[in-house]
């Protein structure tokens, strides 16, 4: 049960939030030019890492807010947290 | 055999207040500060419990939380009793009941005990090798096994207790109350920090508090005088607060834990009642400090399991801290010193030590010396090769060992006694440190798993016996030099002590101790709960299994409620020694939450009953309620189902006012619809990207229909949208869809659609809407409202005007879900009984009818329109719901588009949505009713099933839907549903039953 520094509430109990899967990934901007496959690949194909993974939170029982944080999916450890739109940390 | 086996007083039993209780109808008498078992041992009681799968008589084994044998039923009402209650842990109170389980009819004679002479024919993987097969024949074991095994009666009736939960936050936590803990905190305290200590007993100190022993010292006082000062001391400290009877059950990431604390449980009758019983900490710490110590081993030998056969350190703890003895003529069998504690306790109290059995060659330690001079007989390098006595022990026959251990030599003696004390060194309890994500390290020297320093999560440390540390002058100096930099001290109180204490200087280990008879004739007890022997975890691994968690769910090692807290250690250490693995390579079981259990009703607390979940009401329940509907979950909601009359069933009600809002007027209740305001110079935009349709064009005042997709192209949600501006929408959804609706277009909004400026508000609960239908619905609406024209020209189908009912502003919708003419009033939710009320009066005159949700649903059903969530199930395209019509194929984007033309949506035998017809029309299908073609052809394919079916009264006949394989180009065609009993045929038709042209929108 970890802490979440929502961007824009500050340290939040993890039941305040729910997990929206892997972030950065766009939705392609036009989508009928894609082959069955590259479409597939934005739908279907999720990384699931075991390690540091980006992923999309959203303070759901909060200020309902989406953000991005980095996470350690092997210890739960968050490295950043960070607002839609802002480019993700370089260095962890 | 009545007698007296308390010694003196204590400091920890209060001998003048005594208390009756009864164990097994029997009436007993304590003391204020016993536990159930010290009370029990008191009255010279030791056989408490018969095994789970030999039913062989079990005692009292150890004084805590890690007792596999001495687990009670509490209570003597059956319908309230508690189980699985540990007799080490419960403290007795006037009028406490309790009764062993697990065995019948009683535990002096029980019938199951026959399982113990028949042992050879329950090894390990008994039951899965035996109950599995054949599968027929499971009734059968079923009924013997529930019979004559079982672990406690769970109770029939709800839990009657309070329970309550509670967030604690704070700087430090420290869980354990020994000598480590109570340093620990009071460093912490000192330093200022807020710091919790929590303590499973009813009194502080650990094991140190009783240890009345000179050769023990701290500053040249006993140990246990000098930790009693400590303990006064930290009184002071008003940012410490203490929590006794608290035992912490789960360490989670991010320094979040879970502790119980016990509050009544060890109160009488009178003195429990209306108190909260348990509560439930939910504590958040920047820091924990775990000092849970350690507990005994046993030594794993033949029949080690006799009533009678105690841990040393808890028989230590019987004499010193509750003033029992355990017997009169005791024994002691060890593999390191700590027996000779014990030895020394049972000295002072002038109960006779008659051998000592010691697997070492010698040991030089003072504290031998010490049991030495006293001149009582050490049996060197020996082992206990058999014990003997059914119900209470009697003797045992003991022989030398072998150089290395592995065989016995010589020749046997026996010796008598009443209670063998065993011990087999020491385990850290590090189920906490292993919880929170920690991860261990083993020690060969002492054959132990301690934290590793190196892969310990932040924040938190162990200190003391759970660290590994065994001697007291390690103890302390080790916390307090862990604590200099865990907690960032310079100088603390701790520098610079003077402790003395026996060093240990001999160490041997034989996991499984040899006998002189072949392993197949002993009964070496590793798990005492599970009755799983060496011989099983042998047994196991020549059987192929490998693997540590194979091991342990193969043969139930330490898959009892005490989660093998006496047994793993064993395990593993067998495991090793047979496939000659190093023990640090084996790795451990993983020790899960809780550590010890919790009751459901810790967990829950007070979200029980009204208060487990939400229920959402509408304005206008007061008046259903009044009117006697039945009401329907729908989601939370409840919504009011059918409004039955003059004793009518549901089916009656719902035929009567299916039939009245058709020739008539009916009216609805539609308050949970879930209501979304849309507002911005985007919202066309906005709505083009999120329905399938288009809304560009979409005049101001106009509604429209629009169906919602996933980017996987399955339908998610519908509903109709009114414009009532320029920039200005509002969405409706299902019921069930409403939040998750607005959570899906909000995340579309904030994270892939920046640059629209549209912003939503729920409204669901801010507007009520009455939905009125029928041939007279105009006229209600007239009457209601003279002022408004009602003209199809003027307000025409799916369009919307904003009015006024008594002074108070509405919106209008015309819009229909029963294909019949029908309006929406959308009014503020406080004036909405009021609305209701007027209309009901209003349309007496028209006979309206309320009706709840099963008409809505018939009514629509009959005009073939979808709901989403029964007749579809995320599987299905519009195309599959045979709704090509509403896709804008001009239209560059929405979500889900491209998914509709990828190779699997566009197959041509999907499943699809069609209307049955039963060719007898009184037949009436079960809804979720599979559909075949051919019966006979076996296998038999499967082409879909029935999503929704009823009795048209309208129609007079039964009609349905349902998706079927290829099911568009199927219409005409005969299918049938089989059922239990009959085969019925169906015809495949159009999914629209009635008024096809819908001429009725605007009759
Ligand atoms: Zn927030």
């Amino acid at each position: 049960m970890f802490l979440i520094n929502c961007p824009y509430c500050g340290e939040r109990d993890q039941t305040e939030f729910s997990c929206g899967g892997e972030a950065h990934l766009e939705r392609p901007k036009q989508p009928t030019e894609l082959s069955d496959d590259q479409w597939a690949e934005y739908l279907f194909m999720r990384k699931n890492i075991k390690g540091i993974q980006y992923e999309r939170w959203n303070h759901t029982h909060g200020c309902r807010k989406w953000f991005n944080i980095v996470r350690d999916t092997s210890n739960d450890k968050i490295h950043a947290v960070y607002k839609i739109g802002e480019k993700p940390p370089v260095k962890i | 055999m009545k007698k007296n086996l308390r010694i003196a007083n204590t400091k920890f039993i209060d001998q003048t207040s005594r208390i009756s209780f009864k164990f097994n109808g029997k009436t007993l008498y304590g003391f204020k500060g016993d536990s159930l078992a010290s009370a029990l041992l008191a009255n010279n009681i030791h056989l408490v419990a018969r095994s789970f799968k030999y039913h062989r008589p079990r005692g009292i084994m150890t004084c805590g939380s890690e007792e596999p044998n001495a687990i009670v039923q509490i209570g003597n009402d059956p319908s309230l009793t508690d189980p699985n209650v540990r007799a080490t842990e419960i403290e007795i109170y006037e009028g406490l009941e309790a009764t062993s389980q697990n065995c019948w009819p009683s535990v002096n004679f029980d019938i199951g005990g026959i399982n113990n002479f028949i042992s050879p024919l329950l090894p390990a993987g008994f039951y899965y090798k035996t109950f599995m097969w054949p599968a027929s024949f499971w009734e059968k074991y079923e009924y013997f096994i529930r019979h004559s095994a079982g672990l406690g009666k769970a109770p029939k009736k709800p839990d009657p207790d309070l329970y309550d939960h509670q967030y604690a936050h704070c700087d430090v936590l420290v869980v354990g109350g020994g000598i480590s803990g109570i340093i620990s905190a009071k460093l912490s305290a000192t330093k200022g920090l807020d710091t919790i200590l929590i303590d499973d007993k009813n009194f502080l100190g650990g094991s140190t508090i009783y240890q009345e022993n000179s050769s023990y010292k701290i500053n040249d006082i006993n140990s246990n005088k000098w930790l009693n000062k400590e303990i006064e001391s930290l009184r002071d400290y008003p940012n410490l607060i203490i929590k006794n009877r608290t035992s912490l059950a789960a360490f989670h990431g991010y320094n979040y834990l879970l502790a119980r604390e016990n509050l009544t449980d060890h109160l009488s009758y009178n003195e429990k009642k209306d108190r909260i019983r348990q509560r439930l900490w939910k504590i958040r710490s920047k820091k924990v400090i775990i000092a849970t110590g350690s507990i005994e081993r046993p030594l794993i030998f033949s029949n080690n399991d006799r009533p009678g056969i105690i841990l040393c350190s808890s028989i230590k703890k019987y004499i010193d801290y509750y003033g029992v003895k355990t017997g009169e003529n005791i024994s002691l069998f060890t593999n390191n010193d700590s027996a000779y504690e014990t030895a020394l306790s049972l000295n002072k109290s002038g109960i006779k030590i008659n051998a000592i059995v010691d697997i070492r060659k010698y040991s030089e330690s003072s504290i031998v010396k010490e049991v030495l001079n006293l001149g009582v007989n050490i049996l060197w390098e020996s082992t206990i090769v058999e014990t003997h006595g059914y119900k209470r022990i009697k003797s045992f026959e003991v022989m030398k060992l072998s150089k290395d251990g592995n065989s016995v030599v010589g020749s046997k003696s026996k010796y008598i006694t009443d209670c063998l004390g065993i011990s087999g060194g020491w385990t850290p309890m590090v189920h906490l440190f292993t919880q929170s994500g920690g991860k261990l390290k083993f020690k060969n020297d002492d054959n132990i798993f301690v934290p590793d320093e190196n892969k310990t999560p932040s924040d938190q440390t162990s200190v003391g016996s759970c660290n590994g540390d065994f001697k007291l002058n390690e103890i302390i100096g080790n916390t307090v030099e862990n604590l200099k930099v865990f907690l960032d001290l310079n100088k603390t109180c701790y520098d610079d002590m003077k402790v003395i204490c026996p060093d240990e200087k001999t160490k041997r280990n034989i996991w499984l101790l040899p006998s002189d008879k072949p392993l197949y004739k002993t009964k070496p007890f590793l798990d005492f709960q599970n009755d799983s022997t060496a011989k099983d975890v042998k047994l196991a691994l020549r059987e192929g299994f490998k693997s540590i968690e194979h091991v342990k769910r193969y043969t139930t090692t330490g898959m009892g409620t005490d989660q093998g807290k006496l047994s793993n250690m064993h395990a593993l250490g067998i495991i090793a020694d047979t496939t000659g693995t190093n023990m640090g390579e084996l790795g451990t079981t993983t020790f899960r939450p809780p550590y010890t259990p919790l009751s459901f009703g810790t967990i829950v607390g007070r979200n029980v009953g009204e208060f487990f979940d939400h229920t959402r009401r509408t304005a206008i329940h007061d008046w259903h309620i009044e009117n006697k509907a039945e009401f329907e979950n729908v989601g939370q909601w409840k919504r009011p189902w059918y409004f039955p009359k003059n004793g009518e069933t549901m089916h009656q009600a719902v035929q009567r006012e299916s039939k009245a809002a058709r020739d008539s007027a009916g009216i609805l209740d539609a308050s949970t619809l879930g209501k979304i305001d849309i507002q911005g110079t985007d919202a066309s935009e906005f709505l083009n990207r999120v329905y399938t349709n288009s809304w560009s064009k979409l005049a101001i005042g106009k509604c429209r229909y629009g169906l919602m997709l996933n980017e996987d192209g399955m339908v998610y949600d519908d509903g109709v949208t009114t414009r009532v501006g320029d920039n200005h929408y509002i969405m409706t959804t299902t019921t069930g869809g409403a939040s998750n609706v607005l959570s899906k277009l909000e995340d579309y909004l904030q994270t892939e659609w920046t640059e629209l400026d549209v912003y939503l508000t729920t409204v669901t609960d801010q507007y009520s809407t009455i939905s009125i239908c029928g041939p007279n619905s105009k006229n209600i609406i007239q009457k209601l409202i003279p002022d408004l024209d009602l003209s199809d020209k003027n307000f025409p189908h799916m369009s919307f005007k904003n009015s006024k009912i008594f002074n108070v502003k509405c919106r209008i919708m015309r819009i229909s879900f029963t294909g019949e003419h029908s309006y929406e009033i959308n009014i503020q939710s406080n004036y909405a009984k009021d609305l209701w009320k007027k209309s009901i009066d209003i349309g007496r005159e028209y006979n309206i009818t309320p009706y709840g949700t099963e008409t809505m649903h018939l009514l629509r059903a009959e005009k073939g329109f979808i709901i989403t969530g029964q007749d579809t199930d995320g599987t299905l395209t519009p195309s599959d719901l045979q709704m090509d019509w509403i896709i804008g194929k001009k239209k560059y984007d929405f979500i889900g588009k491209r998914s509709l033309y990828r190779s699997d949506t566009i197959r041509e035998d999907r499943k699809q949505l069609v209307g049955l017809l039963t060719d007898d029309p009184k037949e009436v299908l079960e809804e979720g009713a599979q559909l075949v073609e051919n019966i006979n052809n076996k296998p038999v394919e499967m082409l879909g099933h029935v999503t929704s079916s009823y009795f048209s009264p309208n129609l007079n006949k039964s009609i349905a839907l349902a998706i079927v394989k290829s099911g568009k180009k199927m219409k005409g065609k005969k299918l049938i549903v089989p059922m239990e009993n009959k085969n019925i045929s169906v015809t495949i038709t159009d999914t629209v039953f009635y008024d096809k042209e819908n001429k009725r929108l605007n009759a």
